[in-house]
């Protein structure tokens, strides 16, 4: 089965919606009730398996955070009082509501302007079980060069709030990878803010973990400014894994690009992808196309992929989404065995195909193998799975 | 030496309203060195006949045979008809995003030769097909045929032939979608494997020009699922000059 949406040309179809899938931001807990799973954000959502994540009473911890950082960039503690003067926005759901409120740490990454980075910034995230709430912010100065890798390992019950400030004309390269053991439970909010004529790249790689929902929000400070935002995600049996995105061209002259891809294999296996772009009346002239791709291993697995286009304006420069799910291309299959490649070594070079798209644009050579060896351990997964069948 | 066999074959194609009978009844046999053109009109099959031999999964041989050197094919997988020794240049190759050029060249042939090419020739022998196929050698680094125009896909599709070296051929249709210096670009690269003097080649084409540049020993005339007419070149001109139409008539009027 696959479904393809396409919209070249949108500027025929324009419409005026609210954004209706957007809660009013909110540091009040108040403002947040415990979702029930019927509300449009929860809907996708299994909210059982988030439900000490919801609780802001519930005593907590934070990650375990490790990091070795460069000569000009800094660290920094920062109070509950600054981190909510720093955020890029406020609290859109119960679980960063929770961490914004109840965070067991807030820290403040603070990359100098002009300051320029060859080698990738890491920070190692560590969960040592239990809950724990981190809200940290990282902002990148003036015309600035980066890349920053964030690896979130081992367990926990982790709600997170982050905010990403990139100023005018800077250049991140940003890696997130959800590398969690089986038990952990990971939700919460990315908000990233792209300065005038900054270049941001997201890569948001969820390995691991039972439930991982993360609503990642984007938007504009000034025209000019570029996002490439891209994702992968492997889901195993009875594996949940959700990235909300949100793109608010809340500016002229912007542009975004979303790319994520996922697989998925055994039973119970959840991924869901809302790809949600918002092109407000003042931001004429922008860009944007989104997309969304879930490759199908086995029976039995689910993806649910919703990508929106609210335009208030007419005046764009191209807007586009499209979404497919399905298994293995069969084309493709016969294409590559017709050349004599057996059919094993066949669905390995789609999948690496498949993924290789997004992994190339890490960037990070290091992370780009780790990367390219669990689509290895995958596919061993699904021939295991196979020979057994 | 290479012989191509097909007996008495018969094939469906899978569609959502069940199988549907395409084939019926081909008898063909491609000696060594032999270049066979099978001519026919749209829908009469001859893609088919291409497709059911490299086993695609939207095709079924209910009955009949296919050997290439005594080496039952149809009773093979797809990538063991290959190993045998079978090639089918397709009409509408196939994209396969992210997987370079070179390195599904590389997995073809070692899963061919059952060891890796040495790497030293190896690089140099792609980058000689591509460019005998007038492909820039910056080809090898893109994705299979992907954002390649329709004449890039055929001469994709001929590099490969020269670098895989099959002991027989199918080329489906290589020629459509080709303009003036393309044709030629192709004609050559098949007339380069012809002169190996062993293979044996199926040209699948529904016009006569391609036949300018490559000169069939055999010429066959496909309509409704099986040869009706075989000849020598002559028999391609007479084609060219009255169409297929004599033979549909024949076939509608059987069919009654």
């Amino acid at each position: 089965m696959t479904t393809t949406v396409d919209t070249p040309n949108v500027a025929s179809a324009i419409e005026t919606v609210e954004s209706h899938l957007h809660p009013t931001p909110s540091w009040d807990l108040e403002d947040h009730a415990v979702p029930t799973g019927r509300e449009e954000i929860w809907r996708f959502t299994p909210v059982k398996k988030f439900k000490r994540l919801f609780d802001a009473d519930a005593e907590a911890t934070s990650l375990d955070w490790a990091f070795d950082v460069p000569e000009g960039v800094t660290v920094t503690e920062i109070s509950a009082e600054q981190a909510r003067e720093l955020a890029v926005e406020a609290p859109v759901d119960r679980v960063a509501a929770v961490a914004g409120a109840r965070s067991g740490h807030r820290m403040h990454i603070q990359i100098p302007a002009d300051g320029d980075y060859a080698e990738p910034i890491v920070f190692t995230a560590t969960g040592s079980g239990g809950l724990a709430r981190d809200h940290f912010i990282l902002s990148v100065g003036a015309n600035a060069r980066a890349t920053v890798i964030i690896r979130f390992e081992g367990s926990a019950l982790f709600a997170e709030k982050s905010d990403f400030i990139i100023r005018d004309g800077a250049q991140l390269n940003l890696v997130t990878v959800q590398d969690w053991s089986d038990d952990t439970v990971h939700g919460g909010q990315r908000t990233v803010s792209v300065g005038r004529n900054a270049h941001v790249k997201t890569v948001t790689a969820s390995l691991g973990g039972a439930a991982v929902r993360l609503q990642e929000n984007m938007r504009y400070d000034g025209p000019g400014g570029e996002l490439e935002s891209y994702g992968l995600y492997f889901v195993d049996g009875e594996q949940h894994v959700q990235h909300r995105l949100f793109v608010d061209h809340n500016e002229p002259h912007t542009k975004s690009n979303v790319d994520y891809r996922g697989a998925l294999q055994g039973k119970g296996a959840h991924a869901v992808w809302i790809g949600d772009v918002l092109i407000r009346k003042a931001a004429e002239g922008i860009d944007t196309y989104e997309s969304n791709k879930n490759l199908l291993l086995t029976e039995g697995c689910q993806a649910d992929s919703v990508p929106n286009l609210e335009i208030e304006t007419g005046e764009i420069a191209g807007a586009g989404h499209s979404s497919s799910t399905g298994r293995f291309d069969e084309l493709q299959l016969f294409y590559l065995r017709s050349r004599g490649i057996p059919e094993q070594e066949a669905r390995r070079l789609v999948v690496h195909g498949f993924f290789w798209d997004i992994i190339r644009r890490i960037g990070v050579e290091e992370v780009q193998n780790k990367m390219l060896e669990r689509v290895e351990r995958e596919l061993e997964t699904l021939e295991a799975v196979k020979a057994k069948a | 030496m290479s012989t191509l066999v097909i007996t008495d074959l018969h094939a469906d194609v899978l569609t959502e309203d069940g199988p549907k009978q395409i084939l019926k009844g081909v008898n063909l046999t491609i000696n060594p060195g032999e270049i066979h053109a099978i001519m026919g009109p749209n829908g009469s099959g001859k893609s088919t006949l291409a497709y059911a031999i490299a086993g695609h999964p939207k095709y079924e041989i209910t009955t009949g045979s296919v050997t290439l050197d005594g080496v039952e094919l149809t009773e093979l997988s797809v990538d063991e008809r290959a190993k045998a020794g079978l090639y089918l240049a397709m009409q509408y190759p196939v994209e396969v995003p992210g997987v370079s050029v070179s390195n599904f060249l590389r997995t073809a042939k070692t899963a061919l030769d059952g060891e890796a090419p040495k790497l030293r020739h190896w690089v140099k022998d792609v980058e000689k097909a591509l460019e005998g196929m007038q492909l820039d050698k910056s080809f090898a680094s893109r994705s299979v045929n992907e954002g390649f125009s329709g004449g890039e896909k055929k001469r994709h599709e001929i590099a490969q032939l020269e670098l895989l070296n099959p002991k027989a051929a199918i080329l489906d249709e290589t020629d459509s979608g080709l303009d003036i210096d393309a044709l030629r670009v192709v004609s050559d690269g098949v007339n380069r494997f012809a002169e190996k003097g062993d293979r044996a080649m199926v040209l699948i084409t529904h016009y006569t020009r391609i036949l300018r540049y490559i000169d069939p020993t055999f010429v066959h005339v496909f309509v409704d699922g099986h040869i009706v007419e075989s000849g020598g070149r002559e028999l391609a001109d007479k084609l060219e000059a009255n169409g297929y139409e004599e033979y549909t008539k024949a076939a509608a009027a059987a069919a009654v």
